[in-house]
């Protein structure tokens, strides 16, 4: 599914390497997780997959079923079947979250070459959807994320992928600002993605997280690299002993 | 007398000699010489005024009218599905084949060229455009009162059943319109006014109401889109106590657009809002130039600007709020932005306030800035593409002073027009 092979990428402005080397594989059908300390380059990796500008990419390579998403727009990736969710989802005053979401979907299917979906199905799945993320009509009529709470902003993020349907869904610190609840809401939201077909990377500092969204593999990284892949009970290790003694080990 | 004012006073009488002062009811006849006497003596506008400093007026003083090729655009007119009556203007010249009957219930309706002795717009005509000179000159209005060849004169004593719809057509490529329209809306009536279309090549058009006590005036104007037409338009309103006025205009296109909005508040507890979005493209200037007078106590007056630049564009807001010895209570707010989607457009704004009332609310805001770039990178990674990301966020820009449009089908109908040119441009 998603391919990272020896991936290099620094600041534009300013000759600093944040990542220096990331090979990773999710295959469809898992939920691979990458937790890490501050400042490894956790955020830089989803925002350089997803197309973000501000970074240049030295060395490697990142595909999605084969096809190279670094040579692509950020609304192709998306197309393909990319899908970040964002720490911090964006506010957009004066465009309708429901606008939004058309919008979205219909040039997702346009691009690829599929027919748009009415305003009547829209609107039938949509609501469906939103009531399983117990969004209320009136959260939909808002302008996007404009006025949520972090919780809302989280479950907006989640309806969106649901919307989206995509192969491959990175989640960046999705659970950052969520009390228990809202955790809970939001990982029972994705899970119930989970499909045969779609792959998950989830980036957390927290083992919390990974309670309500089990991952099959777990990756910890560090100053730009991953240092250690493992199975769930690396996630446990973290929680239980920090960073400090899988550093101490790598290095 | 300095050498400034006798250059202005010696253009102006230039510009007079070869002017045609048009005859018409006897007190429209003394309106006009009054306002001949007002011209002659602030002489032609030019670019060394204050007033004057961001706009060049010279194409609009000239005798002649530049050429402005007629811009066809294919598609349905604004407001073409809203029930109204209609008066239709073809380069300036009532048409009366394309009008409807000027008779609406609840109204009077007459034409400048043909009135009568009608008492109310003899004691109107020229006289706000007259009372907006000071403190400071619009010497193009003036010129209006004294050159305009036709206009509608209503008279609103109850809230009719509809708008009343002014079309301006423009045909031919070198025509010079020259409109007065006088407004007076009688205590407790309600009124809307449409206007919509290029006009002429060249435009000056004023527009004076008066608005009684607990009386209504909406407005709302869709400037024409030929790209070569000039315009320079003011609008005068006095409003009486607890009276209401809100008028928005919407400019795409066009060469060279000036639009002055006077308004005096001289009843306590009086509402005024004036709005506008523009969206200009290459060559185009487009100038909100505002003055709103607070003279009585407990109003509001709120300005609303928003222009989206891109393409060499260029954005002028001249705003005041005057509020004046005893005006207390004030609530006057005014906010201009522009939105520059490239390095090469400027927007240029002048926000001013001039308090001599002591318990009073007054604020301006005015930004100038590029599109937000984590905004439209969200959009992006949802699969939008960038430039339709990039009209969403015009949109958005826009829609605060759209809002300001009371009516909810006729905010629906500007949206859908900014919706569709936008689709368009893109291509």
């Amino acid at each position: 599914m998603l391919e990272i092979k020896g991936l290099k990428v620094k600041l534009e402005e300013e000759d600093k390497q944040i990542l220096k080397g990331v090979d990773l594989r999710v295959e469809a059908g898992k939920v691979h997780a990458i937790m890490g300390p501050n400042g490894s380059g956790k955020s830089t990796l989803s925002y350089v997959l997803s197309g973000k500008s501000g970074y240049e990419v030295t060395d490697g390579s990142a595909t999605l079923e084969g096809e190279d998403l670094l040579d692509m727009e950020p609304e192709e990736r998306a197309a393909a079947g990319l899908f970040l969710a964002f720490q911090y989802p964006v506010e957009i005053p004066g465009v309708g979250n429901m606008t939004f979401l058309r919008t979205a979907v219909n040039s997702q299917r346009k691009a690829r070459g599929e027919e748009e979906m009415s305003a009547t199905d829209f609107l039938k799945e949509i609501r469906a959807k939103a009531k399983d993320l117990k969004i209320d009509a009136e959260m939909l009529k808002r302008p996007v994320n404009v006025g949520f709470s972090g919780g809302e902003k989280k479950r907006n993020e989640v309806l969106q992928m649901a919307m989206l349907e995509p192969k491959m869904c990175i989640l960046d610190e999705t659970d950052s600002g969520l009390d228990v609840d809202a955790m809970k809401l939001v990982a029972e939201g994705v899970n119930a993605l989970r499909s045969e077909g779609r792959g998950f990377l989830v980036i957390t500092h927290y083992q919390r997280l990974l309670d309500h969204i089990k991952p099959d593999v777990v990756h910890i990284m560090a100053n730009g690299r991953i240092v250690k892949t493992g199975g769930p009970e690396l996630a446990l290790e973290v929680e239980n002993n920090g960073y400090a003694d899988i550093l101490a080990e790598v290095a | 007398m300095n050498a400034v004012l006798k250059a202005k006073q010696e253009a102006a009488a230039t510009r007079l000699d070869g002017a045609d002062v048009p005859s018409g009811a006897g007190w429209s006849q003394a309106a006009r010489e009054d306002a001949l006497s007002r011209v002659r003596n602030m002489g032609l506008p030019s670019r060394r005024d204050e007033y004057w400093k961001y706009t060049r007026p010279d194409t609009l003083t000239s005798a002649e009218a530049g050429e402005a090729a007629v811009f066809e655009t294919g598609e349905e007119p604004v407001f073409g599905s809203f029930d109204r009556l209609k008066i239709v203007f073809v380069d300036g010249v009532f048409s009366a084949e394309k009008s409807d009957d000027l008779a609406l219930e609840g109204i009077e309706i007459s034409r400048l060229a043909e009135a009568g002795d009608i008492s109310w717009a003899s004691e109107l005509y020229g006289t706000l455009e007259a009372n907006g000179q000071t403190p400071v000159e619009r010497p193009l209005a003036a010129l209006n009162t004294a050159l305009a060849t036709d206009g509608v004169l209503i008279r609103v004593l109850n809230t009719p059943s509809k708008p009343v719809s002014l079309i301006y057509h423009h045909e031919n490529t070198r025509s010079d319109a020259v409109l007065h329209h006088v407004v007076k809306v009688e205590a407790g009536a309600s009124f809307t006014l449409l206007e919509n279309g290029p006009a002429a090549a060249r435009f000056n058009k004023v527009l004076e109401a008066d608005i009684a006590d607990k009386a209504a005036f909406h407005h709302v104007r869709a400037q024409g889109r030929d790209h070569e037409r000039r315009a320079v338009t003011h609008m005068f309103a006095r409003l009486g106590t607890e009276s209401t006025f809100k008028s928005f205009t919407l400019t795409v296109n066009g060469v060279l657009t000036r639009n002055e909005c006077i308004i005096e508040l001289t009843g306590d507890d009086a509402f005024a809002h004036v709005a506008g979005a523009a969206l200009g493209d290459g060559d185009f200037l487009h100038d909100d130039t505002v003055f709103v007078t607070h003279d009585a106590v407990n109003c509001e007056s709120r300005q609303v600007f928003k222009k989206v630049l891109r393409n060499g564009a260029t954005g002028v807001f001249q705003g005041k709020i005057l509020v004046k010895p005893g005006a207390q209570k004030t609530d006057g707010y005014q906010k201009s932005q522009s939105l520059l989607l490239d390095g090469d457009s400027q927007f240029l704004a002048k926000p001013e306030l001039e308090i001599y009332a002591d318990d009073v609310a007054c604020s301006h805001g005015s930004t100038s800035g590029a599109i937000d770039e984590d905004a439209l990178f969200y959009l992006q990674a949802r699969g939008i593409p960038k430039d339709i990301a990039t009209d969403f966020m015009t949109l958005a820009f826009l829609a605060e002073a759209v809002e300001e449009i009371e009516d909810e089908a006729l905010a629906a109908e500007i949206n859908g027009r900014l919706e569709g040119w936008l689709t368009r441009r893109r291509g």
